[in-house]
């Protein structure tokens, strides 16, 4: 029972080659004496080959239940590592342009990816807290990595603080929790659970707290704008994809396998949560201007759909979670795509009304981004209309017919200002041009248009991926 | 033979019609016609600001513009199929009023709905035939005189495709077999009078007009609708064989109507008549007759007098088996009737636009003929509109002869002297000035003193009242209409330039003045036995209810039958006076009956009182509801509400983003205590 | 047992209120200074519960390490903490009414408190009594918790890398002593014999 043989370990494989190529990264990259794109490629090259280890490897509990790797996982884990490989992508020209080549970035990346493996696969409440914070703390210090830039500073300052405080708040909750039942492990701690209390309740919003502050969902949510708009734009295309896969992965597999005995309790937060983060994304992105800052809280009205299928707290409901997650990740990558593509001769621009006239002075990116904010708005044929529609099946399959229609109804106000940005592009005089768009982000962007856009070809793939993803968590 | 002659007026209106759209089409390829050279000429129009608001009227539109091609062969085809058909209905009238032959043509199923079995058939019986003759000769005669009348318009095709289309509806109309299909008749006459009156459509005045005299038809089809609903509701039948057997059982029978528990024939036919008051222009809804002047001379004749202004008259008729089980009913009929008999009487007398007098006195004979129907004459009503055809379409056309003759003026203080230039039309006029006046053995003599005996022997409640009103109208009707002859005939002329210039109309005018001539000299006396004599049971037979009235009405004393005349010579004798011996009396009493005067000027203020008790509250109740009703309440709750609803919450969330620290981690503290308070008083933790 | 619970009672009551000092004494040093009393009561309450590894790391990190590079920040940045504190009243209400809720709800689940039955065999890794606790954490941390372990190491190495991409600044004009070149220098590389003419200049 002690020791741990290292035969036993292959499925934590993925990770292992992530942290060790991270560290070797860092070592190739400190003692190299030129700055380029090799850290970042080799990065990438890091990522697919986790991506193919977590393919191929078996399922199986490693270190008792604190590291599981199962369908759900391995799902999962794949959505993060794409997620992370396109924010490296992504930020290959930018970093070049702004001066701000540090080697550093890809492997806080890598590591930071490291602790969504950890998160994801986390089977006890001590291996979430550790790949959480492994995760957030990359984070914060590539928020901040743009350290000449007051906004940024005051952006990593501001997450760090408050995910401080909404690692404390978790903390708080697990140890409640712990108390409560004597166990860490999710296993545990549903077998103890079933008789509820009032303590154990009390640990659940604590630990809610804190997830609802990683996946930015009201009234956890405030440091979002804030943060999306300071982080240097790579990085909040980073932010808004990977990090929130991650989370979103352990919330639901915390909820769903420590907590069955309880779901009518858990259900209320999160539907309160869904709701709040639905109307609040709808609502206040149309007084936005800043192109990052309405991504933001197009990112928290669209964690809150996302919650509507964890609401149900039934197979089709978290089938439904990963399927919006797997459409949400390419629609938002795309749409950083196309905001990284917003360059002047004198740097980066993000006003709303820097786009108008696109359609003229470029069409191509703009039909792209149109067709991007039609499926984030939720329109028939495109992908985004189809993840809407499982998380809301989900939700009408358990009952929560109220949730749907105001689902629906804040997918409506959410239309408007995605529609606005259209209308924008397509009837407005042009402004200046942009720069000519860098080739990675021609094709990042290709991509994840033309996934939305054909999605609804052949979606049998990533709904029958989702369904038994969805099925290894009951 | 009778489906020849509804349909005959259908084809030439569609041939027509093709003709004006493929003309219309190649005039204007892809444009508006302009309309600058519809400029009323500049003296004309300070005529007519002298005259009065709605007096002097000018329909002159100059040849600049080309007419449209095809004019000639529209002109052709619609008139030569109208003369076929009036040759058929002639045969018709003969076949079945005195041949005896009752036809039902069933022609096809229109409708199936439930209960309701509507047939499209033809019901020829005398009532039908009469109007048959009426209607077609009128229109083959107005047909032909549009061909002069019209000659300078560039429009010709599309007049004469309406006019065509307005015989076909009113043939429809008076072939009825059921409500339903009267309703469609009534309803396309409306459409025909509607696109008539404004067929001058870049006059404001003519579109103003056709817009009244729809809107107004719409008050009365409104009672009409209503009408059918009740007979529908009563017998679960429209047809009106079906409708008359089932008649005598609903005396007594009630209808729930807003509460209050009303006699159900009472009810029903009081709704129908508010449609025939509607079409007949019959006091309070007469408004729209006068105004509708505007359109062609022609129109005003064949529509506005002869045809469809009947059609009212003709309902009655045809429902007089249900207008006799309810005398209530018929009194109002003979109330409203001898109202509008005075009253149009009384504004004819001061009216100055040579048409308006002849709307106004058109007015005052509809009354007549309800007057006939209220009292149960039902017959006599008809033979007034019968011999009122002839001589109101005579008057009607010889006016516009006289106003063609004047170059398109039409207030008869301008004219005088022109029986010299005009005589052919002089004497048609004056032919159908002594028909419509009653001079013995005209038309008008035996059809309207018919009428004041029936009123004078009928028994409703306002048989006297009736019978003081038409004597009283026959009256001013011999003294307006001989101020009309006197005023535009005799006398010097006014307008010296216009005197000059004044000729005799062409041979297309003076024939159907001719022809129209003869029957109102010949109308009355061919064919009195057959309305208002002994004839008359085996003339209508089925078709119209005869009560003892026309026996009773033979044997009114000697006095009463004389006394029209009597009215005539006065009135005549007046107004020869004041307008032929004595000019300048007329202005001195207007002068010293000033406000009398005005008040028959503005035609009792009828206009004035409707825009004061409708039209303001209507605007005023559409502005309220535009304005709060739609523009504050709908849209301000709802789309503009909606969105500025959002808008605002968009603003105080964003303003909730303060980028303080603090408040940020305060926000996540209030909300873990709100879901602990939550679960604390709901209970959910404990189980 | 008087004893302990005395203790435990002593260094517990000095700890909630150093720990209420250190938000509310005026001088930031102060706050500092009642942290780290605070620290020492902690450990002193592990001292009492039998960890006493946990309780001399307590010291030695949070005390020796932790508690003094605060004090040392918050004496080179100089910081107001009146100014900073100006806002505090306007806030006070609503922060004393949340403060307040949280605490009247924990009390109830304190006196709600029900121990889960099988809590006491449910601690997966009992101190065992056969050796000092200091020996016992040596023996699971590499093993039973090597993952918990490692993953801890990646935390800090992040925070590593962080601390020195947030802060490092490579400044080109700086002159810095590069050993290895000073070693590495010969005499061929470093001096250069020139003849010079007597009477001239170089």
């Amino acid at each position: 029972m002690n020791a741990v043989p290292l035969s036993s370990m292959t499925q934590v494989l993925p990770e292992i080659v992530l942290a060790i190529g991270g560290m070797a990264l860092l070592m190739f990259g400190a003692y190299r004496d030129r700055v380029d794109n090799a850290v970042c490629v080799l990065s990438v090259l890091l990522l697919a080959a986790a991506g193919v280890t977590v393919t191929i490897i078996p399922n199986g509990n490693v270190f008792g239940t604190s590291f599981i790797l199962d369908d759900y996982a391995r799902f999962l884990k794949i959505l993060a590592y794409l997620g992370s490989a396109f924010a490296i992508v992504m930020s290959l020209n930018y970093q070049t342009l702004e001066k701000q080549r540090t080697f550093e970035y890809p492997i806080l990346i890598l590591l930071s990816t490291v602790g969504m493996g950890m998160l994801i696969s986390a089977g006890d409440l001590i291996a979430l807290y550790l790949g959480l914070e492994l995760m957030s703390l990359a984070l914060y210090v590539v928020a901040a990595s743009n350290r000449d830039s007051l906004q940024s500073t005051e952006a990593g300052l501001k997450y760090f603080v408050l995910g401080a405080l909404s690692s404390g708040m978790l903390l708080y909750g697990c140890s409640l929790i712990y108390g409560f039942t004597g166990n860490v492990s999710f296993n545990g701690i549903a077998k103890a659970s079933s008789q509820g209390g009032l303590g154990l309740i009390f640990g659940l919003v604590f630990l809610f707290a804190g997830f609802c502050f990683k996946v930015s969902a009201v009234p956890f949510h405030m440091w979002t704008p804030d943060v999306y708009e300071g982080a240097p734009t790579p990085v909040t295309a980073f932010f808004a994809a990977a990090p929130k896969i991650a989370a979103m992965a352990i919330f639901a597999r915390a909820t769903i396998s420590a907590f069955p005995g309880i779901t009518h309790q858990w259900q209320q937060i999160v539907v309160f949560v869904s709701i709040a983060s639905m109307a609040l994304g709808a609502f206040a992105a149309i007084g936005q201007t800043n192109i990052k800052r309405l991504m933001a809280y197009s990112s928290i009205g669209h964690m809150g759909f996302a919650l509507v299928g964890l609401a149900a707290g039934t197979p089709e409901g978290v089938q439904g979670v990963l399927v919006y997650m797997s459409i949400y990740l390419a629609m938002t990558v795309g749409t950083f795509a196309v905001i990284l593509s917003m360059r002047r001769s004198e740097g980066m621009v993000e006003k709303i009304s820097d786009l108008s006239g696109l359609s003229r002075s470029n069409p191509g990116l703009a039909f792209f981004l149109a067709l991007l904010l039609f499926s984030l708005a939720g329109i028939p044929p495109l992908a985004g209309f189809f993840a809407k529609y499982y998380v809301f099946l989900g939700a009408m399959k358990a009952g929560l017919y109220g949730l749907a229609v105001i689902g629906v109804l804040a997918s409506v106000v959410g239309a408007y200002y995605y529609l606005l940005i259209v209308k924008i592009m397509y009837f407005d005089e042009p402004a200046k041009d942009f720069n000519p768009v860098p080739g990675e982000l021609k094709a990042v962007l290709g991509v994840a248009g033309l996934f939305n856009l054909l999605y609804f070809v052949y979606p049998a793939p990533l709904i029958g991926a989702a369904g038994i993803a969805a099925k290894s968590l009951f | 033979m009778y489906l020849a002659i509804v349909l005959l007026p259908l084809l030439g209106a569609i041939l027509g019609a093709v003709i004006a759209l493929a003309g219309a089409r190649a005039r204007f390829p892809g444009a508006e016609p302009s309309d600058d050279h519809h400029a009323p000429h500049a003296d004309h129009g300070a005529h007519a600001a002298q005259a009065h608001a709605d007096g002097g009227q000018d329909d002159h539109h100059g040849p600049v513009e080309p007419a449209a091609a095809g004019s000639r062969a529209t002109e052709i085809i619609t008139t030569s199929l109208l003369m076929i058909a009036c040759v058929l209905a002639w045969i018709a009238f003969w076949k079945v009023g005195f041949g005896h032959q009752d036809e039902r043509v069933r022609l096809f199923t229109w409708m199936i709905s439930a209960d309701l079995k509507v047939d499209w058939a033809l019901r020829i019986d005398t009532l039908t035939a009469v109007m048959l003759v009426v209607v077609t000769t009128v229109s083959a005669l107005v047909h032909l005189y549009s061909i002069g009348y019209m000659a300078e318009d560039p429009y010709r095709p599309r007049f004469f495709a309406y006019l065509s289309l307005f015989t076909f509806a009113m043939l429809a109309l008076v072939t009825a077999d059921n409500l339903a299909q009267m309703f469609f008749g009534w309803e396309g006459v409306g459409l025909a009078s509607y696109l008539l009156i404004g067929f001058w459509y870049h006059k404001p005045e003519a579109n103003a007009a056709a817009i009244k005299a729809f809107v107004v038809n719409r008050v009365g089809d409104f009672g009409f609708a209503l009408g059918i609903f009740g007979v529908f509701m009563m017998t679960s039948s429209i047809d009106f064989d079906t409708i008359f057997a089932a008649a005598p059982s609903l005396t007594g029978k009630t209808i729930d109507f807003f509460g209050w528990r009303a006699d159900a024939l009472t009810l029903i036919c009081l709704l129908l008549f508010m449609g025939a008051m509607g079409k007949s222009a019959q006091f309070l809804l007469h408004t729209w007759l006068p105004d509708a002047m505007e359109g062609p001379t022609p129109v005003s004749a064949l529509i506005h007098a002869a045809t469809m202004v009947t059609a009212g008259v003709f309902m009655v008729a045809r429902l007089s088996p249900l207008f006799e089980l309810a005398p209530n009913a018929a009194a109002f009929v003979t109330l409203i009737g001898a109202t509008t008999a005075f009253f149009a009487a009384t504004v004819g007398l001061v009216q100055n636009d040579i048409k308006r007098i002849v709307a106004y006195s058109t007015c005052s004979q509809l009354g007549y003929m309800f007057v006939a129907m209220g009292v149960g004459a039902y017959s006599v009503g008809m033979f007034h509109l019968f011999t009122h055809a002839f001589f109101k379409a005579l008057l009607f056309l010889g006016s516009g002869s006289v106003i063609m003759a004047m170059h398109h003026e039409q207030d008869i203080r301008n004219m005088g002297g022109l029986r010299k230039k005009i005589p052919f039309t002089y004497w048609c006029m004056v032919i159908g000035t002594l028909a419509l006046t009653g001079f013995p053995l005209t038309a008008g003599y035996f059809s309207k003193d018919a009428i004041i005996e029936a009123a004078y022997s009928g028994r409703n409640p306002f048989a006297i009242y009736a019978f003081v009103m038409t004597v009283i109208a026959a009256f001013m009707t011999a003294f307006y209409s001989w101020r009309l002859i006197y005023k535009t005939f005799h006398g010097a002329p006014h307008d010296q330039r216009h005197y000059d210039a004044a000729h005799e109309s062409p041979l297309v005018i003076l024939i159907p003045l001719g022809v129209l001539a003869v029957g109102s000299l010949g109308a009355g006396f061919a064919f009195k036995e057959f309305f208002a004599g002994h004839e008359v049971e085996h003339f209508f037979r089925e078709s119209l209810k005869q009560g003892h009235i026309i026996d009773e009405m033979h044997h009114v004393p000697f006095i009463v039958a004389w006394l029209p005349t009597v009215m005539l010579a006065l009135g005549w004798g007046l107004a020869a006076y004041m307008y032929l011996l004595h000019p300048e009396i007329a202005p001195r009493l207007a002068r010293q009956h000033d406000a009398l005067y005005r008040f028959l000027l503005n035609k009792w203020y009828v206009d004035e009182l409707y825009n004061l008790i409708f039209v303001r509250p209507a605007l005023w109740f559409g502005r309220v509801f535009w304005k709060g009703g739609d523009g504050y309440i709908i849209d301000g709750f709802g789309p503009d509400g909606v969105s500025a609803r959002v808008l605002d919450i968009t603003r105080n969330i964003v303003r909730l983003q303060t980028g303080y620290l603090y408040h940020y981690a305060f926000a996540m503290l209030i909300g873990a205590a709100a879901l602990i308070t939550w679960f604390m008083f709901s209970g959910a933790g404990v189980h | 047992m008087i004893l302990p619970a005395l203790f435990f009672y002593l260094f517990a009551g000095v700890c909630v209120a150093s720990a209420f000092m250190v938000i509310a004494a005026k001088n930031p040093v102060h706050s500092v200074l009642y942290l780290i009393l605070a620290f020492v009561n902690a450990s002193g309450l592990f001292v009492l519960m039998g960890a006493e590894f946990l309780a001399m790391i307590l010291i030695v990190v949070y005390v020796g390490a932790v508690a003094v590079l605060f004090l040392f920040v918050v004496m080179m940045l100089d910081v107001d903490f009146a100014e900073l504190r100006q806002g505090v009243l306007q806030y006070l209400p609503v922060g004393v009414l949340v403060g307040v809720v949280f605490l009247a709800e924990l009390l109830l689940v304190a006196g709600a408190w029900v121990i889960a039955p099988g809590m006491p065999q449910a601690i997966s890794a009992p101190t065992p009594s056969t050796m000092t606790n200091t020996e016992a954490l040596g023996r699971v941390l590499y093993t039973q918790y090597v993952y918990y372990f490692q993953a801890a190491g990646l935390v800090l190495l992040v925070a590593m890398i962080g601390a020195i991409v947030l802060t490092l600044r490579h400044n080109p004009k700086a002159k810095r002593q590069n050993i290895s070149d000073q070693v590495a220098r010969t005499k061929e590389t470093a001096m250069e014999v020139v003849q010079v003419k007597s009477g001239q200049g170089i």
